[in-house]
C-alpha cells in the first residue's frame, strides 16, 4: 500500500466569479521516504495539491488515500486530529507560536499528543541539535533569524514522528545560504530516519535536491521524473 | 492546562499597552461598581436599621389578627420565659415586651388622642434609646406610676414635668381606664407624627390601667446581622408556633421596602452603564486580539491543534485580562471600603435635611459585605466569558487555508 494514493482528483472553486479548475483528474502515488517536490508556474496548483493531501482542503471530486484511509471523507475534527498524527507542516513563514520559545514550540505538538514528559526532553533536544539550534531552546521565534525559524518549524513538523511532512515553499523568504542548510537538514532526516519529504516549490535549490519532480502545469500532471 | 495558562498569559503581553488599557477601564469600572453597591447597601442597611429601632423592630410577635384590629383583646400573655428564648437565638440582640393602646389624653382644657405604648423602661431603652430623647426630666422607671410625654403633644396640652394629665379610655373588653398621673419627663421625636401623639407609661402601670394583667400586645426584636432575618424569624416561628403572628419589618414597613425599590432602580442603571465600560473593553480587546492572529490560528489548526484548544486559550485570555482589572479593582476597594465603613460618609444639603427630620443622622456607612465583592467580580467575569464568545464564533467558521492566506 502506497503512503499517500491520489486517485483522480479534481478541485473546482466555485465561489468566485468564474469558476477555477484547479486540478484536473490527478493520479499520484507517493511512497515512503519520498524527497519529492511539486513544481510548476504560479498558479498551476501546487498549493492547492499539498493542501489536498495534507487534508487542509476537501476535493471537489476523487479520493485521497493515506495509508489506504479516505480523508477527503472525515470530519472536521477528525481531520484535525488525522493531521496532529500524522503529518508534518512547514509553511512559508510564520510557522511558530511567536510567544514561545524554540523549545516550547517543539514541545507543544507532542505534549497534544500525550508523549511523555522524558521523551519530550529527549526528542527535542535531539531535535533542535539536528537541525543546529542546540543553544537556541530558549530563544523566542523574534529573537531568531529567517533560517532558524524554519528549522525549528521542521523540528517541530517531525517531533512528533508524522507519516510524512509537506512543505510548501518553505525556503521562499530565506537567502541561498539558509535555503541550503534548511535542505541539508531535510536531506539528513530523509536519509538518516527514512522521513517523507514533499514539497511545494518553484526554488530551484529545492528542485536540485529532490528524487523526485512531479510537474503540474494548468492543474494537470504534466510530468513526473526521479533524478539520481 | 498549564501550557494554555502560559499561552494565554504570555498573549496578552504580546500588547502591553492594549492589555494594560482595557485592565485599567475594567479596574476602574469595577471600583466605581463597587463603591455604588456599597453605598447603596451601606444607606439601605443604616437606613432599615434606624428605622427599625426606631418603630418596629425587625420583626415582632402579635397574637393572630392583632396588627390588622389592634384590638386589646388580641393580646399576649407577658411570659418572661418566652422572651428568654428568644433572646437566645443566635443573632437576637434583644425582645422587647409592649402593650400599646389609644387613649383620649387631657390637661386643664384640651384632650387629644395619643398613642400609649407600656414599656419596659430599661428594655426600651436598650433598643430605642430613649431616654437619649429626653429634653426634660427623667426617663421612666419601672414602677413609676407617670407618663412621658412627646414635645409637640406637651405644647399643645400646654404642660411641664410635675404637671399632671388624665389618660381616659378603654382598657381590654372595654373596660373603662382612666387615671391622674404626673408628667416625668418629656421626650422629643425628630418625625413630627410621632412628636404631635407618643406617650409612653411603665408597663406594669399600664397593665394595671388597661385592666391586663401580665398581658402585651407586642413584642419586638431585635437582631444585630440584618442578614440572619430569615434565620431568626423561622427560629421565632419555631419557639411560638402557629397560635401568633411572626411579622418582619418588610410586612410591617412596606413603604420602607418600596422606596429602597426605588432608589435601588436609579443605582442599577448607574451600573448597568459601568458594565457597558467593562464589556466594551474587554470585548474590543478581545476582538481585536481575535482578529490580528487570524493567519497564526490557521496554521495552528493546521498544525493539528483543535479548534476547542484555541477557543479555551482565548477565553483564558479575555478571563486573565478581566481578572487583572477586577482583581486590582478589589485590591483598592477593600481598603477603602472599610475605612468608609467604620468612617460613614456624612452628607450635607437637602437631602441631609429629609434624613434629619425622621431622626437618621445624615451619613452613609458603606456596606462592607463581601457579597458585594462576590457579586461583581462575578458579573466582570461573565462578561469577559461573553466576550470570549466572539473569538469562539470567529474560530469555529474559520477555515485554516483561508485564514493562512490573509
Ligand atoms: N481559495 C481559492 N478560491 C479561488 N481560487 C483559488 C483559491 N485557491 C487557489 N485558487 C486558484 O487555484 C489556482 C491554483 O492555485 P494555487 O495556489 O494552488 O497555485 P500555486 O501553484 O500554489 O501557485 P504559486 O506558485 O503562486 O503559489 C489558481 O488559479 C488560484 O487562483
Ligand atoms: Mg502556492
Amino acid at each position: 500500500m502506497s503512503l499517500i494514493e491520489i486517485i483522480n482528483l479534481n478541485k473546482i472553486y466555485d465561489k468566485t466569479k468564474v469558476p477555477v479548475h484547479a486540478l484536473k483528474d490527478i493520479n499520484l502515488k507517493i511512497e515512503r521516504g519520498e524527497f519529492t517536490a511539486i513544481v510548476g508556474p504560479s498558479g498551476s496548483g501546487k498549493t492547492t495539491l499539498l493542501n489536498m493531501i495534507g487534508g487542509l482542503d476537501t476535493p471537489t471530486s476523487g479520493k485521497v488515500l493515506i495509508k489506504g484511509v479516505d480523508i477527503s471523507k472525515m470530519k472536521e475534527d477528525e481531520l484535525i486530529d488525522f493531521r496532529l498524527k500524522n503529518i508534518g507542516f512547514v509553511f512559508q513563514s510564520f510557522n511558530l507560536i511567536p510567544v514561545l520559545t524554540a523549545k516550547e514550540n517543539v514541545e507543544f505538538i507532542m505534549l497534544l499528543q500525550g508523549i511523555s514528559k522524558d521523551e519530550r526532553e529527549r526528542r527535542i533536544i535531539e531535535l533542535l541539535n539536528a537541525v543546529g539550534l542546540g543553544d537556541k531552546l530558549d530563544a523566542r521565534p523574534y529573537e531568531l533569524s529567517g533560517g532558524q525559524q524554519q528549522r525549528v518549524a521542521v523540528a517541530r513538523a517531525i517531533a512528533s514522528h508524522p507519516s510524512f511532512v509537506l512543505a510548501d515553499e518553505p525556503t521562499a523568504n530565506l537567502d541561498s545560504v539558509a535555503a541550503e542548510g534548511l535542505l541539508d537538514i531535510m536531506k539528513e532526516l530523509n536519509e538518516k530516519i527514512g522521513m517523507t519529504f514533499i514539497f511545494a516549490t518553484h526554488d530551484n535549490k529545492v528542485i536540485r535536491r529532490v528524487r523526485r519532480i512531479i510537474t503540474l502545469e494548468d492543474g494537470k500532471v504534466k510530468s513526473d521524473v526521479f533524478q539520481n | 492546562m498549564k501550557l494554555y495558562l502560559i499561552l494565554a498569559w504570555r498573549n496578552i503581553w504580546r500588547n502591553k499597552r492594549r492589555t494594560i488599557l482595557a485592565a485599567s477601564s475594567i479596574f476602574f469600572a469595577i471600583v466605581l461598581a463597587i463603591f455604588t453597591r456599597a453605598m447603596q447597601h451601606g444607606s439601605y442597611d443604616y437606613m432599615i436599621d434606624s428605622a427599625v429601632r426606631m418603630f418596629t423592630g425587625y420583626l415582632q410577635i402579635h397574637s393572630k389578627g392583632y396588627w390588622e384590629e389592634k384590638s386589646l383583646e388580641k393580646a399576649l400573655d407577658y411570659d418572661s420565659n418566652l422572651i428568654k428564648k428568644i433572646e437566645e437565638i443566635q443573632s437576637v440582640e434583644i425582645a422587647v415586651p409592649r402593650l400599646e393602646n389609644f387613649l383620649l389624653i387631657s390637661s386643664e382644657h384640651i384632650t387629644k388622642v395619643t398613642s400609649v405604648i407600656a414599656i419596659d423602661p430599661e428594655k426600651e431603652n436598650q433598643m430605642t434609646k430613649l431616654s437619649q430623647k429626653l429634653i426634660s426630666g427623667r426617663y421612666l422607671k419601672k414602677d413609676d406610676n407617670g407618663i412621658l410625654i412627646s414635645e409637640g403633644l406637651a405644647k399643645i396640652l400646654n404642660v411641664q414635668v410635675g404637671d399632671s394629665v388624665v389618660l381616659y379610655g378603654q382598657g381590654i373588653y372595654g373596660i373603662t381606664a382612666a387615671t391622674l398621673c404626673p408628667v416625668i419627663g418629656i421626650v422629643r421625636f425628630a418625625l413630627p407624627d410621632l412628636n404631635n401623639s407618643l406617650t409612653y407609661i411603665p408597663l406594669s402601670f399600664g397593665q394595671t390601667l388597661f385592666s391586663m394583667e401580665n398581658k402585651i400586645t407586642t413584642i419586638s426584636v431585635i437582631i444585630n446581622n440584618p442578614k440572619k432575618l430569615d434565620y431568626v424569624l423561622s427560629e421565632v416561628k419555631k419557639i411560638v408556633g402557629d397560635d401568633y403572628d411572626v411579622m418582619s419589618w418588610e410586612e410591617m414597613m412596606p413603604e420602607l421596602v418600596q422606596g429602597i425599590q426605588l432608589d435601588s432602580v436609579g443605582g442599577l442603571i448607574m451600573l448597568f452603564i459601568l458594565y457597558l465600560v467593562i464589556a466594551f473593553g474587554i470585548f474590543g480587546t478581545v476582538m481585536m486580539m481575535t482578529a490580528e492572529r487570524t493567519k497564526e490560528f490557521g496554521i495552528l489548526i493546521s498544525i493539528g491543534i483543535k479548534k476547542t484548544k484555541l477557543i479555551l486559550i482565548t477565553t483564558l485570555e479575555a478571563i486573565f485580562i478581566s481578572l487583572i482589572g477586577a482583581l486590582s479593582g478589589i485590591l483598592i476597594s477593600v481598603p477603602m471600603i472599610i475605612y468608609f465603613h467604620n468612617n460613614p460618609i456624612r452628607f450635607s444639603g437637602e437631602l441631609a435635611e429629609i434624613s434629619l427630620k425622621f431622626g437618621v443622622e445624615p451619613i452613609i456607612p458603606l456596606s462592607n459585605d463581601p457579597g458585594i465583592l462576590v457579586a461583581q467580580t462575578s458579573i466582570v467575569l461573565i462578561i469577559a466569558f461573553l466576550s470570549s464568545l466572539y473569538p469562539l464564533n470567529h474560530i469555529r467558521k474559520l477555515k485554516p487555508i483561508e485564514a493562512m492566506r490573509m
